[in-house]
Parts: structure tokens; sequence; C-alpha cells
């Protein structure tokens, strides 16, 4: 058998390929060779054959073949084999193959070695792939490698034991005595390891820290003299002794200073030197000044050199070297929960940062940016951060809309700018946004109610322009849906009023339904809002055609909404101004306030919506009535409070378009936010009752059981007024016997208006723990037609269910 | 350290070291992850990016990118340090080093390497003990297996003629063989 061929043969051989196929076919011939010559058994040249599978490895062809040629040549006797015997067993073996404990024994012997350079070479191996189970077996070998005299053993036998405590870190009491006087060595390199073996140990069990605490003045003076001493070949790197080990020691430093007092202080002089001293014009330099800020950052420094260490992280910001910028802005970002006055000095040039053409500089400078936020500076802030989102690329885009959303909910200074923002947000970034922004943008939008007309104009002018980005279109589409009255009628006090004809509108929404562009959620969305429609334009045979042709859509959600549209025309046209009257404003809950939103919008799955759902009863009805007031329609208001009085046929002929359509509680429900007391009459089954009607004032009392607690009913009052002058300054009382708690929330408004014309509704939570028989006593004032009037009442005739 | 790759303009890879025990699987996805990341980058843009949880500092020296994985607490000024020295290390063995070197003698660059860190640490701070090891484990290595020593440099040819010297004391025993090894050491 010829002998095989070099190494350097070989990969020379392989780069000469031209081609992947020629590689894999030169690389499989000498495999095989390889392989014969592995089975015999052939000592002299199974060195270079490991060699040679090495390159391949490398270059990514399979070579678990050799791993056990690896352990022989670990047993091998020359210096050699072992090197490369070694170099395999990192490559080639890790901890999931039982071959590796093969090693142990080997490496044991080889601890032992006469020549240090195989110890270095057994402990090099061992630290670097050594499993649990070696490193139990070896422990003892490395701890007492870790007290010889030799340097160069005594620095690998170090790592070896950081490597071993990282393994197993129940061994590390065992390196304990060791650590004894580590720290006198003169060695860099040992004392490097040492250090480094230290921080191990501190970082895993608090009482080494509390151990090791005592070492901060040693280790505050073998800084000192490595900042103060004059030039060392040996370790000088620009101008600075050995900054690798200043760093080192710097990170020991504030693992031992963290939290406690004592050690912080120890340490104040030297950091403030090394801050003050160190050479700034090259990258080691601030290597060690970023280190020495962290540091600073982390323990209990005094206030003077926390401003210091800021104010070096702000010299950073302007360096030249982007590394440099974007160190500091990502520090920057650590510290600016605690020290966030400081930081915000920094702020210009921090959103400076945004316009960097480097891509990581500018996320951290945008993730630093939103920190920075607060009161005060949001109006220039945000208009940064908004032409930021304009030019910035698309991978930024949805984390910034979405940061900007939440900025701007919480320090919008007005409600207007708030609504421009977000407008400008989906005009720009439209097709980033977030999924789940666009029920909390409907959220936000129907709470400023005085915006809605303005909010309604300029999306429907966003509409006209781009119809591509879907979460503006949805949140247009609804919004259309919504106050297209307001639309129409052309009031808006912000802004000029734009002419929009029923029809122009009509055009735009169906045009959404038929776009390809639009999403099938989009398309949800506009059809239900074409419905909406109905009952504030005037062309509802135009609506009506529009519905009915989805009435076949192949979409299913389509299909089935216009299915139920077309119903509600037929069939329950009654129902549909009250179906589809303003929605109250939402309420968001901590807990649900996104899927509640959802599922009250309508635009959610059929999901079956339980009863409990209604958000808190006085504030939507009354908001309803305003806005039905507005609206005018003598019909409309009474709904509300006729619709508790025919409660069986309503609910009847609820139960039966529920059956009819077999959808359990539909998409209809969700409409239902005004006749909520409808709906808990059909689920709590308790009738309402007149408590008091005196004097034209009647007062209605609606129930409801309050989940999650069951004891406590819900009732809401209902005052209305059939004189002809307004009782004004109408204010209600109750009060119930000891063994109920009683809370009463606050009025829709204090005015009763005169000829029935509206209703005030207020909320009282009765806590019945005991299940006994409610009553109550009411206690009315008002004013009537300029006189004051005082009543009292009792209110005794509670329905049964109100209170079993 | 989690991990130290270099790899070519073409992401051919010329070195790998992991300091954490990685499946191959794993391997062969992160240096494909690597070699995209780095290579994507833009001349000249800061030498850190965030992947997952570590930070990757890569500095690219004429052909060849040098790549290095930290975890979070770590310095990433002083990781380019590191990689600066090692290149240092290299560029003082091989003499002006280049990919070639590299290629045709990975072995040593991993011997240099394994003397320079160890565990995902740095081992020793000096160039002149790091140098003075490599010279003195590459005496030890008896020359004729491998054929890696006849591309030794000509400064080393003092090395190569004691190694000669080494060879022919083989057959002298063992006990000569080791003092000798330490006197040629101590000579240095």
């Amino acid at each position: 058998m010829p002998a095989p061929i070099r190494l350097r043969e070989l990969i020379r051989t392989i780069r000469t390929a031209r081609t992947q196929a020629e590689e894999r076919e030169m690389i499989q011939k000498e495999c095989a060779a390889i392989r014969s010559s592995f089975r015999e058994e052939d000592n002299t040249y199974r060195c270079r054959n490991v060699a040679k599978l090495l390159y391949m490895h490398m270059l990514g062809y399979p070579a678990h073949f050799g791993q056990l040629e690896c352990l022989k040549l670990i047993a091998s006797q020359k210096f050699t084999d072992k090197r490369i015997g070694y170099l395999g067993a990192m490559l080639l073996l890790d901890e999931r193959q039982d071959v590796h404990l093969l090693m142990t024994n080997c490496i044991k012997n080889d601890l032992n070695h006469s020549t240090q350079y195989v110890q270095g070479l057994a402990l090099c191996t061992l630290g670097c792939m050594g499993s649990s189970e070696m490193c139990r077996d070896l422990a003892g070998e490395v701890e007492k490698l870790l007290k010889t005299s030799n340097s160069y053993l005594r620095k690998k036998a170090a790592l070896c034991a950081v490597h071993v405590i990282r393994k197993v870190p129940e061994l590390m009491e065992m390196f304990l005595p060791a650590t004894k006087n580590l720290l006198s060595e003169k060695n860099h390199g040992v004392l490097h390891t040492s250090v480094v073996l230290l921080t191990e140990m501190c970082e895993r069990s608090p009482d080494m820290l509390a151990h090791f605490r005592k070492l901060v003045p040693q280790l505050v003076r073998i800084l000192k003299n490595l900042i103060m001493s004059g030039y060392s070949p040996e370790h000088d790197v620009s101008g600075i002794s050995d900054p690798f080990l200043q760093v080192r020691i710097l990170r020991l430093l504030r693992i031992l200073g963290k939290g406690d007092d004592d050690s912080s202080e120890a340490m104040n002089d030297i950091l403030a030197q090394v801050a003050t001293n160190t050479e700034t014009s090259k990258n080691v330099g601030n290597a060690i000044l970023y280190e020495t800020v962290l540091t600073i950052m982390d323990i209990k420094s005094e206030s003077g050199l926390r401003v210091l260490a800021i104010n070096i992280l702000g010299r950073f910001l302007l360096n030249n070297d982007k590394n440099i910028r974007y160190v500091a802005l990502t520090s920057l970002l650590k510290t600016v929960q605690t020290d966030h006055n400081a930081v915000q000095r920094h702020r210009s040039t921090i959103v400076d940062c945004l316009k960097d053409l480097d891509v990581s500089i500018k996320r951290r400078a945008m993730e630093l940016s939103f920190a920075l936020v607060n009161g005060n500076n949001i109006r220039g802030m945000m208009k940064e951060l908004l032409y930021f989102l304009d030019s910035c690329d698309p991978e930024f885009k949805a984390d910034c809309a979405s940061g900007v959303f939440l900025a701007a909910e919480k320090y919008a200074p007005s409600k207007r700018w708030h609504i421009d923002t977000i407008m400008r947000v989906l005009t720009t970034a439209g097709s980033y946004v977030r999924d789940d922004s666009v029920p909390n943008l409907i959220q936000l939008i129907t709470n400023s109610v005085e915006m809605h007309a303005y909010t309604v104009q300029r999306l429907y002018k966003a509409l006209l322009d781009d119809i591509s980005q879907q979460p503006l279109v949805q949140v247009a589409s609804w919004c259309i849906g919504e106050y297209g009255d307001l639309l129409i009628s052309g009031q808006c006090e912000e802004e000029e009023p734009i002419q929009v004809t029923e029809d122009e509108v009509l055009d735009v929404l169906e045009g959404l339904l038929v776009s390809n562009l639009s999403s099938p959620v989009t398309r949800g969305y506009s059809l239900t809002a074409i419905m909406k429609l109905s009952t504030r334009f005037s062309s509802v045979n135009r609506i009506k055609k529009v519905v009915s042709i989805y009435g076949s859509s192949i979409d299913v959600e389509l299909q089935q909404r216009a299915v139920e549209y077309n119903a509600l025309f037929k069939k329950y046209d009654h129902m549909r101004p009250a179906l589809l009257e303003r929605m109250p404003i939402m309420e968001k809950t901590a807990s649900n306030g996104p899927t509640e939103i959802v599922q009250t919008n309508g635009e959610a799955e059929p999901s079956v919506v339980e009863p409990k759902h209604p958000p808190p009863v006085g504030q939507p009805a009354s908001q309803g009535n305003d806005l039905l007031d507005l609206l005018g329609g003598n019909d409309v208001p009474v709904i509300p409070t006729t619709m508790p009085t025919k409660p069986a046929s309503a609910g009847g002929e609820l139960l039966d378009l529920l059956g009819d359509l077999s959808l359990g509680l539909s998409l209809m429900a969700f409409y239902l936010f005004d006749l909520f007391k409808t709906v808990n009459f059909l689920s709590t089954g308790i009738p309402p009752m007149t408590a008091y009607n005196k004097n034209g004032l009647k007062i209605d009392f609606t129930f409801e059981r309050a989940n999650p607690n069951p004891n406590v009913a819900v009732i809401t009052i209902h005052a209305s007024n059939s004189t002809e002058a307004d009782m004004t300054d109408f204010v209600f009382q109750a009060a119930v016997p000891k063994t109920f708690q009683l809370q009463l929330l606050s009025p829709s408004s204090n005015v009763v208006p005169a000829l029935n014309q509206g209703t005030v509704t207020q909320v009282i939570r009765v806590l019945n723990q005991q299940k006994q028989q409610l009553r109550m006593r009411i206690k009315l004032t008002y004013i009537h037609k300029g006189s004051a009037v005082q009543d009292l009442a009792e209110v005794n005739n509670f329905p049964p269910q109100s209170w079993q | 350290m989690r991990f130290l790759l270099l790899f070519s303009r073409q992401g051919k890879l010329r070195l790998q070291k992991w300091f954490t025990p990685i499946t191959e699987r794993e391997k062969k996805k992160i240096i494909r992850d690597m070699t995209t990341l780095v290579l994507a980058r833009q001349p000249r843009s800061c030498n850190f990016l965030q992947w997952k949880d570590l930070k990757i500092i890569y500095k690219r020296y004429a052909s060849l990118y040098f790549c290095l994985a930290v975890e979070n607490q770590e310095n990433e000024l002083l990781a380019l340090e590191v990689i600066h020295r090692y290149v240092e290390l290299l560029d003082k063995y091989f003499g002006n080093v280049c990919e070639l070197d590299i290629i045709f003698n990975f072995e040593k660059a991993y011997f240099i390497l394994d003397e320079f860190l160890m565990g995902g640490e740095i081992q020793e701070t000096s160039k002149q003990m790091v140098n003075r090891c490599i010279e003195a484990s590459d005496m030890l290595q008896e020359v004729r297996c491998t054929g890696t020593n006849a591309h030794m440099d000509l400064n080393h040819t003092r090395s190569i003629v004691i190694s000669h010297v080494v060879f022919i004391c083989l057959f002298a025993g063992v006990g000569i063989l080791k003092r000798l090894g330490f006197w040629c050491f101590t000579k240095q």
C-alpha cells in the first residue's frame, strides 16, 4: 500500500476542483483510502490521515469514522500524534457520543505527563469539551495543577477549573483552597485566568461572593498598578497596559460591588481614575472606558461618579467610530430606567442617531428614543419619530408604528393631535401596522367623541388616495360606517368640511369590496359599514342591492354577513335602526380589552357572546341616547325605554330571529349594545319595574346580574320626565338595609329632559350576600319650574328574581 | 464567548471553534446563518449585530471574516481587541499571514488559538508568551509524519535545525530527548 498522500498535497488537489461534484469525488476517493489505512492499523500514517480527515470535516463532509482514531492518537507517545489527536477530539467528538469517555484515562495520564506541553494539551481539551462525567473524574487532577508553581500550567488549570464548575457546579467548593493566593501572582496569564475563575465562582454562589468581597482592596491595587506602571512591552496594546486584564478586573469589581456599600466605596477612587485617565483615541481605551461605565452604573456609586459615567456615554455618542456609538446607545438603553433625567440631556444626539446610515445604530436609537418620550417632549419627539417612520427600512416599520401608538396613547397632548398622529402612521406605514392595533385604534376613535366628524373626514380622504394598506382601510371603513352621517352632513369644526354625497361614499365602500387589494377581513369591514349606513343614509335601496349580491359570495364570511343583513331588511326591518345605531364608548378593560372590543366590533368570527360582557351600564346607554337625540327620529328614543316594557314579545322575536338563523347568539347580538338590557333580560329573566311615578317623574329599574359575583345585582335606574319643563339638578340617592351593600355609580347627567325626550340613567350595584328580600329607600331632589323639589319613597316591589 | 468562525468572502469556512457543546446540525445551521448575516452587511457599518440572544462581533481582514459570538454581558469593544490579537498572533507566526496560510496550515491556526483562548476565555494576555509556547511545542514535534513542518517560515530555520537534532536524539533515548527539548526552550 503506497504511503498516503500528505495533507498539503490533499489540500492542493481539492482546491483545484472546479465543481462541487468534482470535489466530492476527490473527497470520497480519499476517504476510502483513509478508511482502508485505518483498518490496517498503521501507526506511522495515522496522524497524517486524521489531519486530512479534519480538513475534509471543515469542508463539511462527514468524518465520524475518524473518532476512534483520534483516541488512538491521543494514546500514542509521540507529541505530534497527541497534538493532532487532541485537536481531532475537540473537533469531532462531543459529549453526546459515549466514545469521548474513553478519553478520560488518556487525559488523566497526560495531566501527569512530564512534559508541560502535553499536560497543556490535556488541560486544553478537558477545558474545551469535557463532559460532566469527565469533569467529575478529573477535577482532582485539575485542582492539583491549580496549585503548581508552573505558571504555564497554572493558568490553564484555572480555566479548566472554570469549565469544570460550569459543568458540575457542586465541585466549586473543591477549588476554594487553591484560590487563596491566586491574586498574588505576578504572571499576567495566571492573574487573568484567576480573575476569570473568581468571577465564575462569584456569579454562581452568593456565599462565594461574600467570601471574595475581601479581595476588593487587592484587586483595586492590581488595577492601579496596571494604570500607573510605565510601558511594559509584554502586555502593551496601543499604550495601554494589558487591557484584557483591566477589563476583567473591572468586571469582577462590578460583581463584587453590586449591592454592597463598602465595596462600592472602596472602588470609587480607582473607577474615577480609570474613567479620567484612559486614553480614548483607540478602540482599546474605549473598551476599558465602556467596562468602567458599566461597572459604575451597576454598583452603588456616588452620584458624581454616575454623572461622569453618563457623560462618558454622551461623549461616545459623538464619536466618529460607529462601534462606539452603538455601544453607547446600548448602554444608555440599560440606564435609561434608573437615570432618566441624565439620559434626557443627550436626547438630541440620540435623535440624530436615528438618521445614521447603520442599521444596528438605527435600531438602538429607535428603542432608546421611545424610552425617552415623556409628556414634555412628546411633540418634538413624535415629529422626529414620524419622520423616521417615513424613511426607515421595512424591518423597522412594525416596531416603530407600535411604539408610536403606545407613546401617543400615553402622552398625547390633545385628542386632535392623537388622531392626527394615528392618521399619519396609518397613511405612511399602514401595511406594517400590527393587526391588533386596529381594534385599539377604533376604540380610541370612539372615545374622542368630539373628533368623530374630523376623524371620519380625514379617513375618507385617505381612502380616496390609497386603498392598499389594510389596517388603514379597515379603520376607515369602520368609521365611515359609524359616522357616515357626519361625513355627509359636512359638519366639521376642525377643518374645512368637504362636500361628499351618499353615493360617493357608497362608491368608495363598494370599491373596497370588489378590489383585489382588499383582504377578506377588510371586505367584511366594508360590508358591515355599508349595512350600518342603511340607517344613516337615505339610499337604502342601493344598500339593499349590494347586500343581496353578496348573499351568494364565495367567501363564507361575507356570505354569512350578507344573508343576515338581508334577513334584517326583510323580516326584522323594525329592529334595524336599533341594531345599527351608534356604538357607545367602549371601555377598555385591562384584562380582556382587545378581545372584547373585537367582539363588539362584530368583526370576529361568530363566537358566542356571553351576556355578561356589556360594560358599565350607565354611560353607554346615555351616550346612545344623546346621539340618538342628535339623529332625531321620534320613534328611535322610545326603544330603549319601551323594550323593557314589552319584554316577552321582543325577547320572543329575538329568540325567533336567533332560532331562524340558527346561529346561536349571532352577529346580531354584537350590535345589541344598546339593547343589552334586552339581552340581559333574556339571560337573567328579571323583568324591569317602575319604582317611582309621581309628578311627572318616572323612575324605572332594570336588572342584570353582574358576573363574576352572582350575589351582586346591578340595577339601572331610568328617570324620565313627562312634564313640559326640564328637571335640572336631578340627584338620585338610595339607601338599603344593613344586610346589603350599596354602590352608586355616577349618573349620566343631572337634567331630565321634558316630555320624555330622554332619560337620565344611573347604575346601582347591590351586594346581597344573605339573599334577603331587597328593599330600598330612595330620595329624589331636583329643580322643576324654578322651585326645588324633594321626595322620599320606598321601593318594595322588587321582583323576586332580583334578590334570589 | 460561544464560538469563533473564520470564513472567506465566498462563505467558505476556514476555521471553526465552538466553546459550548452543540450538535452537528446546529453547527451547520449557525455557520449558514453567520455567513449570510455577516456577508450581507454594508462595507462601512458597525461591527456588531444582534443574533438571537448573542452579540456577534465580526471584522474583515483582507479576504477573511472573523466572526465571534459573545454573551450579552460581555464587552463588544474588547471582543474586537480579542479578534485583533488573534490576527496579530497568526501574523507573527506565519509572517504576513494571508488566507492561504490558514488554509494550508489550519491545524497550526487551531494550535495558536488553543494557546490564546480556552473554554471561551482568554488564557494568555502576552503576545510573546503565546508565541514562545507555540514555538516550543513545534519543536517537540517529530518531523516525519504529517509533513506540516515543511511549510515553516525562514524565521524558524533555527528551530528546524534543532528539531532535526531532536529527531536524531530520539534514538538516544527518551531521557535525553526530554532534556534537550527543555534546553531548547530555555535557549529562546
